[in-house]
């Protein structure tokens, strides 16, 4: 477990135990300031974060997310709790260690890059590993890497304000990802890039992932690109983490309705997935049966053609109902004779938007995979219909 | 009823402490005084040896660098420099210039870490920023009096007095400049795991460069002036001769000096700006 956090609070103001107390009393935030004074940042969060996951803070601006993610490497001084890395706990340890505990295991990524205009793009992405004490030749080497990752390999030598906000934070992430860190804290890291570049830093953000199977905890106020990033998401209001869960669980069962409000405008076809739309398929066992089974099943069901499977669900293809009554005409006995085997396939995990494209110029139903095992299919029907569920806001944005 | 309360010696009280401080820092302030002095005349004198057209030629091409390879500076320079060398100033001009020059030294060397010290520090802000208050709102011919007591007559109190009157402004730019350094920037050099000289050195120095070289410019012209001022404990130097046409009442030897202390200050002042500008 990377990260584990404890009822990590941080009250600001002068009267701290006091508003601590009355804080462990239910008072609310409106209450504590109004007898105290203090203003609470971050109000008890206990959370957990798995190793190689991407667990999204969300919530308005207020919220205390940029708090909390500061209680995380201590930028902020907590004023109670606990964070837990590689189980050592960040909130009560010595500076030294601390200082150790920024320099190897997390980095950060800031909303407005928090480049040092006077160092090159090069001398950026080493400066941790300069305050490390790394000999030169190696650390221009690691930075240059880091750069070619992001893709910047040919701009080392440019000045940040030479570059566009969008190559800017690609070098505030081959900063951060230098020090090769176990943790990388990303706050707000792409809000200020402009909507289409921001799509474009989110793929290729989640690309990196793949590769580098990094802890991150990305701290964002964009339900949209919360959803698009996150394994995990938790939601915030008023210093309090109000859900926790995987962006179906947010959208699909929200906590309260805070969350609610928060989810209503959605653009669902970004999230639901296969998986949400997909119903049980009618198949034949090309083992065992042969076009006359396969017949039936389809007239029974009203279908016009079938997913032909293997054994273990195996998806081998599909057969048409003309196809089969011509083999049964002319007493063909196996179905792998006459079946079509390139069929439309989706993952189960696939977002609705791009199965789109695929079910409009396929004249059979799409086939819903796991490893290679059929799950389910889906109608046209299925996909318009999901679109359609509790949705105005396609219409607006059309 | 004012009237009734006595006058408070505070005069008295200041002269006592002006003597006393020179008794007890004597040890000190006569080796300052012998050393320092040496240096001074010695620097000056050298100075004044080297054949004044390698001076105004090392001048131009300074000034053609500094300003971005244009001519405009180091026309002036050289106009100017020849123009005082023609008046017969031209030992004054150098005395002037290491007088400046030290003075802005001593200044720029001990105002940088009291800035940093009040950046670093709201007390210390709390305690150093009155100091500077009054340290720049006396007037400036009141320090000649105790910087004579302390070190007698010549340039070693002129570079005592320029050096309290002109120091705050460096001192007031660095605390500025390190204050002004963004949270981010900040945050982002203590998210990587700096030490505090870390910080320091690499991230908050070098972002208030500019604003400290615009204390530095700003203390090196208050120098300048002070310079002239001191002429009159003796520091030699273009002042001096203001300082006699005055008591002749000769206009024409007076702004002829004068004219020397303006060319002076315009170069040296284009000179610490275009510095900051860098590339």
């Amino acid at each position: 477990m990377p990260i584990k956090v404890e009822n990590l609070s941080k009250i600001f103001g002068k009267k701290t135990k006091e508003a601590t107390r009355l804080l462990d009393e239910g008072y609310s935030k409106e209450d504590i300031l109004e007898k105290t004074g203090c203003t609470v940042g971050v109000n008890r969060a206990t959370f957990e974060v798995e190793e190689g996951e991407v667990f999204v803070i969300m919530g308005l601006s207020g919220s205390g997310k940029s708090t909390l993610v500061r209680l995380l490497n201590r930028l902020i001084e907590p004023t109670e709790g606990s964070v837990e890395i590689d189980g050592q706990n960040l909130a009560t340890m010595n500076k030294e260690d601390l200082r150790e505990i920024r320099r190897t295991k997390m980095s950060m990524v800031f909303q407005r890059f928090a480049l040092f205009p006077f160092r090159s793009v090069r001398e950026n992405a080493e400066f941790g590993l300069e305050i490390q004490g790394m000999e030169k030749e190696e650390r221009s080497q690691k930075a240059e890497e880091a750069l070619e990752l992001v893709g910047l390999g040919g701009y080392v030598e440019q000045l940040p304000s030479q570059l566009s906000g969008g190559m800017q934070q690609r070098v505030g992430l081959a900063r951060a990802l230098a020090n090769d860190p176990e943790v990388l804290l990303m706050d707000e890291a792409f809000s200020a890039l402009d909507p289409l570049i921001r799509k474009d830093m989110q793929d290729e953000l989640l690309d990196l992932q793949e590769k580098m199977q990094k802890t991150i905890v990305f701290i964002t106020h964009d339900l949209d690109e919360a959803l698009r990033i996150g394994d995990r998401i938790a939601l915030m209001k008023d210093g309090s983490i109000v859900q926790i869960g995987s962006p179906e669980e947010i959208l699909t069962n929200p906590a309260n309705d805070y969350v609610e409000k928060f989810v209503e405008d959605v653009d669902r076809s970004k999230v639901l997935t296969a998986e949400h739309i997909m119903k049980r398929p009618e198949t034949v066992d090309y083992d065992k049966h042969g076009p006359r089974v396969a017949l039936e099943r389809m007239r029974e069901q009203g279908l016009s053609s079938i997913f032909v499977t293997d054994r273990s669900r195996n998806l081998k293809g599909y057969v048409t109902a003309d196809e089969a009554r011509q083999a049964r005409e002319s007493g063909i006995e196996k179905l792998s004779e006459i079946m079509k085997t390139e069929v439309p396939t989706v993952d189960k995990d696939t977002q609705i938007q791009d199965i789109f494209n695929i079910i409009h110029d396929s004249p059979v139903p799409v086939a819903v995979t796991e490893d290679g095992k059929l799950r389910g299919i889906i109608v046209r029907g299925a996909v318009i219909a999901a679109l359609a569920d509790g949705n105005e806001v396609d219409a607006d944005d059309a | 009823m004012l009237d009734n309360i006595p006058q408070i010696p505070v005069a008295e009280w200041i002269d006592d402490g002006v003597d006393n401080i020179t008794d007890w820092f004597s040890f000190i302030f006569n080796p300052i005084q012998d050393g320092f002095g040496w240096l001074l005349d010695t620097s000056a004198e050298y100075l004044a040896m080297v054949p004044p057209f390698i001076i105004i030629i090392l001048v131009a091409l300074i000034a053609f660098f500094l300003s971005g390879k244009k001519f405009g500076l180091a026309a002036f320079s050289i106009v100017g420099l020849i123009f005082i060398h023609n008046q017969e100033l031209w030992e004054q001009l150098m005395f002037t210039f290491t007088l400046v020059f030290y003075a802005s030294l001593i200044s720029v060397i001990v105002g940088i870490p009291f800035g940093i010290l009040m950046s670093k520090s709201n007390i210390a802000q709390n305690i150093i920023t009155p100091v500077l208050d009054f340290m720049q709102t006396m007037p400036a011919f009141v320090y000649l009096i105790p910087a004579v007591a302390f070190f007698g007559i010549g340039m070693v109190p002129g570079v005592f007095a320029s050096f309290v009157f002109a120091t705050p402004p460096v001192v007031r730019f660095t605390n500025l400049g390190i204050r002004q350094v963004s949270d981010e920037l900040v945050e982002a050099s203590d998210a990587f795991g700096t030490t505090g000289s870390q910080k320091l050195f690499k991230v908050e120095l070098p972002m208030a460069k500019t604003t400290i070289m615009a204390g530095v410019n700003q203390t090196v012209m208050l120098s300048l002036s002070m310079v002239v001022i001191a002429s009159m404990i003796g520091a030699p130097g273009l002042g001096r001769d203001v300082l006699s046409a005055l008591q002749r009442a000769e206009a024409g030897t007076g702004f002829v000096a004068g004219f020397g202390i303006v060319i002076l200050a315009i170069i040296i002042d284009r000179f610490t700006q275009s510095l900051n500008k860098g590339k």
